[in-house]
């Protein structure tokens, strides 16, 4: 793609450990978004979809550390940055939305004292304003009467709305890229698709790149233009929503397609893939899904596949290169 | 709200009700109660005569509203050990106690806090591990071996302070003084207070940094920090009002002890206030000035207890704005 | 014997052997309970004994102050008692008190909290209003009044009698926290299903409360115990020193301290000094031990 917007090369990320070396949870991760594009992130629990996103924004828990590989956002570099820079890209360049609306907002102070005091940290506003632009965003994201609801607290919306504020608070500052952590999880199935649609929306007439981490593939389905799949702080396969899903390179991705229950159809049972994602200390040799491939091979308990391409999407498997796509 | 008001005191009156009654048992049954309320030397005909008067053949609960009605007017006799009027007595050292306590309460809040946000933001330092000894000491050194070094230091050795009495108290009004406006009033304040103050401190810190670092690693915090604000604003604009909320209730609650801790530091600095009153008491089996001693200092402790729950509907917005319109 | 090779082997005593903390702090404790233990035999002199007293040794100074003596080593109070054995001695009793107590306290507490979850209803409802009522009133001052209202009863205790009363005065005001942590557990074990069944078959339900519950629930129970052994041998020095606790035939720690008390201005600080370091040094040992165990058994710092 022309020049994206967020480049991730070969992420590392590390925890140390008091016994044995440090933890590998990301192990070369890459990726690209461009503007106003939707990649989605999708893989099990534990696959390092939100270790990926925390680790973009500059918020990894310590000790967690990013070891290798670089980050950069427009063309420059920002892993490396000293905390008192990134901390202005945050919120400024870079937003981000959590999995939980409700404790991800002080109950203590109302919407718009939030929402005043994030658009004043990075835009050099007054205090009308500010509350003037609160009020443009509130609207913006779909909450009714937003001249009344800005001096309310966050336990006086319900779940959706809740969320539609956080997303208000993350677009605060006209970000170029938003990180969204499972912004959808905790909601509702009927307001989910509202989320969705709202956040598509914005995308595009922002212009602003989306990161939508997630394990649902519905969500993957519905809002993405691209989708990568994740395993064991890998990236197994990367492209385009309609070729992963519907044609998938990987192993790994066609079980995942194939664990979806199927509308239309019957099917008698459910594949499901065989064995556990392995844990973050017993990550085997190789390709990291090997023990579990029904299509394994040699090679693939010696050496790791790189992502490679494979027809409409990029795949890290060998099967690309020594069989091809059947 | 006005529910919860009258509903908390309606509990308060439960509470002192049964605080009474336990007095009153004290009173009847420990000890003769023509005895607690006329001293030793009264003569028989005295006694007769105000056994008549109190009706002491009637029925209990006849006797019990009698009690309540005299602890109400503050009516609980006379001392056993002193022969004087309990309610002149209590009057008398009310005072001291309550500027002592009051002091050291200042003391404890106006350190501890501080000093418990700086053990949780500066976590696994040098300077957060001497915090927290020095915390573990304040808590298990016994608030009278804090008084006896503090004398043992300051007294004996540098002779800088004194450690006995008020010294010179200015009298305010009929019948409060306070040692709070002269310097000699102040010298002899300052080693009790300090006494006084560690305890607490030393738990309020222990709090507040435990509540702090809770608060740290909740999710509008994270997401506090995602939107880019200063770390200044992230933890004293969000974390430590959030902090404080819990910490108020639990440190309301704690003040209200420091009267009951007065009274080991009023017997180590023979500072003549209610404590020292009150233990006077209990090694004599002065029932009279122990059950007044119960009433008013339950009074006391539910009267905090009140004013920390509305304290808390003030400050915690959920409690008390209405739920609004919700919609999806 | 399972349950202690069980103990041995488990994450719990690694970490014990892990922390230098730990360790330093249960020598200490260790230490002071030997000496207290053993004081018949450790001590150097028996301070009781009328007729070993040599007045002439009154007052000394600790062995490395000038004018002290190595027979003597942290010095000699007014009547020429060896302050080193009277430490011993009141440590004794004081960590007797003590530990009384917070079994007492235990006992009350975890059964109350046993039958307060597993009843529930009225029962339940009035326990926990007595709790909160109790938890309003600070400890000393319950611990006080139950002194001062067994003095008034009984004027002239026996000694026996005396040292009953104490402990129920330290204890009765400590039950409230074991009462509301067993509580929680056991409502939280009786949803489960395995009690469900139990009941079902009509297994008495002391019977599931002993063998089920109760294992699940000790964990935070001693860790509590542990914070509550500090606290109750500091009350117990607080009423002794304040002149209420223990019987001055038998002087604990805190008797120990209010006597020298009366020293200090006179310059003969180590009579009040070294029984007060003594009780700081157990409370402190036994805090810490308490700290570590219960960061030791929080799951979430795992």
């Amino acid at each position: 793609m022309t020049s994206p917007l967020l480049e991730v090369r070969d992420l590392v990320v590390e925890f140390p450990r008091r016994r044995g070396g440090p933890l590998r949870a990301l192990d070369g991760v890459s990726l690209e978004i461009g503007a106003g594009e939707i990649l989605g992130v999708v893989g099990e629990s534990g696959a390092g979809k939100s270790l990926t996103g925390a680790a973009v924004i500059g918020l990894l828990e310590p000790p967690g550390r990013i070891a290798a590989g670089e980050v950069r956002l427009a063309g420059e570099r920002i892993d490396a940055l000293p905390p008192a820079v990134l901390r202005r890209i945050r919120g400024r360049r870079i937003g981000a939305i959590f999995q939980d609306p409700l404790t991800s907002l002080n109950p203590l102070y109302t919407v718009g004292r939030q929402l005043v005091e994030t658009i004043r940290a990075h835009l050099p506003l007054d205090a009308a304003q500010a509350r003037d632009r609160a009020i443009a965003l509130l609207r913006e994201t779909g909450i009714p009467a937003p001249e009344a609801r800005i001096d309310h607290y966050p336990h006086q919306f319900s779940g959706g709305m809740r969320q539609r504020v956080v997303i208000a608070l993350a677009l605060a500052a006209e970000p170029q890229l938003i990180i969204a952590d499972e912004p959808t999880t905790a909601l509702d199935v009927s307001v989910q698709a509202q989320v969705i649609g709202l956040l598509q929306r914005l995308s595009r007439q922002h212009g602003a790149a989306v990161l939508l981490i997630t394990h649902d593939m519905g969500v993957i389905a519905e809002a993405c233009d691209r989708v990568a799949v994740m395993y064991a702080g890998r990236v197994v396969e990367v492209g385009p929503v309609a070729a992963v899903i519907h044609a998938p390179s990987h192993p790994y991705t066609a079980g995942l397609m194939g664990a979806i229950p199927p509308m239309d159809g019957e099917r008698e049972r459910l594949q499901q893939i065989d064995g556990q994602m392995p844990r973050l200390d017993a990550i085997p040799s190789g390709c990291a899904f090997h023990p579990r491939c029904p299509r394994a091979f040699g090679r693939c308990r010696q050496e790791r596949p790189e992502l490679m391409e494979a027809g409409a999407t990029q795949a890290s498997c060998w099967l690309v290169q020594e069989a091809p796509s059947a | 709200m006005l529910a919860f008001i009258l509903r908390r005191l309606a509990q308060a009156v439960a509470v002192m009700l049964t605080v009474a009654f336990i007095a009153f048992l004290l009173f009847q049954h420990v000890g003769d109660p023509i005895t607690n309320l006329l001293g030793q030397d009264a003569t028989s005909e005295q006694r007769a005569q105000l056994r008549a008067e109190l009706g002491l053949d009637a029925p209990a609960p006849v006797q019990f509203v009698h009690f309540v009605g005299n602890a109400l007017r503050g009516e609980f006799g006379l001392s056993l050990r002193q022969g004087r009027k309990v309610s002149t007595l209590i009057a008398e050292r009310l005072p001291a106690t309550l500027e002592l306590a009051l002091t050291a309460a200042l003391l404890a809040l106006a350190l501890g806090i501080p000093m418990g946000v700086l053990a949780a933001l500066k976590r696994g330092t040098a300077l957060s591990q001497l915090l927290m000894t020095v915390s573990l000491l304040g808590v298990s050194l016994p608030t009278f071996l804090i008084g006896i070094l503090l004398i043992l230091l300051f007294s004996v050795w540098l002779n800088w302070l004194p450690s006995f009495g008020r010294g010179e108290v200015v009298a305010l009004g009929s019948w409060w003084s306070t040692g709070w406006l002269s310097v000699d009033g102040w010298k002899h304040l300052v080693l009790p207070a300090v006494t006084l103050a560690v305890f607490q401190l030393a738990l309020i810190l222990r709090l507040v940094r435990a509540e702090m670092l809770e608060v740290l690693r909740s999710d509008y915090i994270r997401f506090a920090r995602a939107r880019g604000l200063s770390d200044r604003a992230v933890h004293f604009g969000h974390a430590l009002r959030n902090t404080l909320v819990p910490v108020i209730t639990i440190t309301g609650l704690q003040l209200g002890s420091l009267i009951a801790f007065a009274i080991i530091t009023e017997t180590v600095f023979q500072w003549p206030g209610m404590g020292l009153l009150f233990i006077q008491a209990v090694s004599f089996a002065d029932v009279p000035v122990m059950a007044a001693y119960l009433c008013l200092v339950a009074l006391i402790f539910v009267a905090i207890n009140l004013v920390v729950d509305l304290l808390y509907f003030a400050v915690d917005p959920r409690l008390r704005v209405e739920r609004g319109a919700a919609g999806t | 014997m399972d349950a202690l090779r069980r103990f041995f082997d488990s994450e719990l005593w690694a970490d014990f052997r892990a922390s230098p903390m730990a360790l330093a702090a249960a020598a200490i404790a260790g230490a002071c309970l030997f000496c207290a233990l053993f004081a018949g035999w450790v001590a150097p002199h028996d301070p009781f004994d009328l007729a070993t007293l040599e007045l002439g040794d009154a007052r000394l100074p600790p062995a490395w102050l000038e004018g002290g003596s190595a027979k003597y080593l942290l010095g000699t109070d007014d009547q020429g008692r060896d302050i080193l054995s009277a430490l011993m001695y009141g440590a004794r009793i004081s960590l007797a008190v003590g530990l009384a107590s917070v079994l007492l306290s235990m006992a009350l507490g975890v059964a109350l909290g046993l039958v307060s979850g597993f009843i529930g209803g009225r029962t339940d409802a009035l326990i926990m209003r007595v709790c909160d009522v109790m938890l309003s009133f600070p400890a000393i001052l319950v611990a006080l009044l139950i002194d001062g209202v067994g003095r008034a009863l009984f004027p002239d205790a026996h000694e026996t009698l005396a040292f009953g009363v104490l402990i129920l005065a330290i204890a009765l005001p400590g039950w409230v926290p074991y009462a509301r942590t067993v509580r929680g557990s056991t409502l939280v074990e009786r949803q489960k299903e395995y009690v469900q069944a139990a009941r079902v078959i009509g297994v008495a339900p002391s019977r599931i409360m002993r063998r089920h519950v109760l294992p699940n629930v000790m964990g935070p129970v001693l860790v509590l115990a542990t914070i509550q052994v500090a606290t109750a041998i500091i009350t117990e020095a607080t009423l002794s020193f304040l002149g209420v606790g223990v019987p001055p035939t038998s002087p604990s720690l805190g008797t120990l301290i209010r006597v020298g008390n009366d020293f200090l201005f006179s310059g003969e600080w180590w009579i009040t000094i070294f029984p007060g370091a003594m009780l700081v040094l157990i409370a402190l040992s036994v805090n810490l031990l308490g700290d570590w165990l219960r960061d030791a058994l929080n799951p979430r710092l795992r």
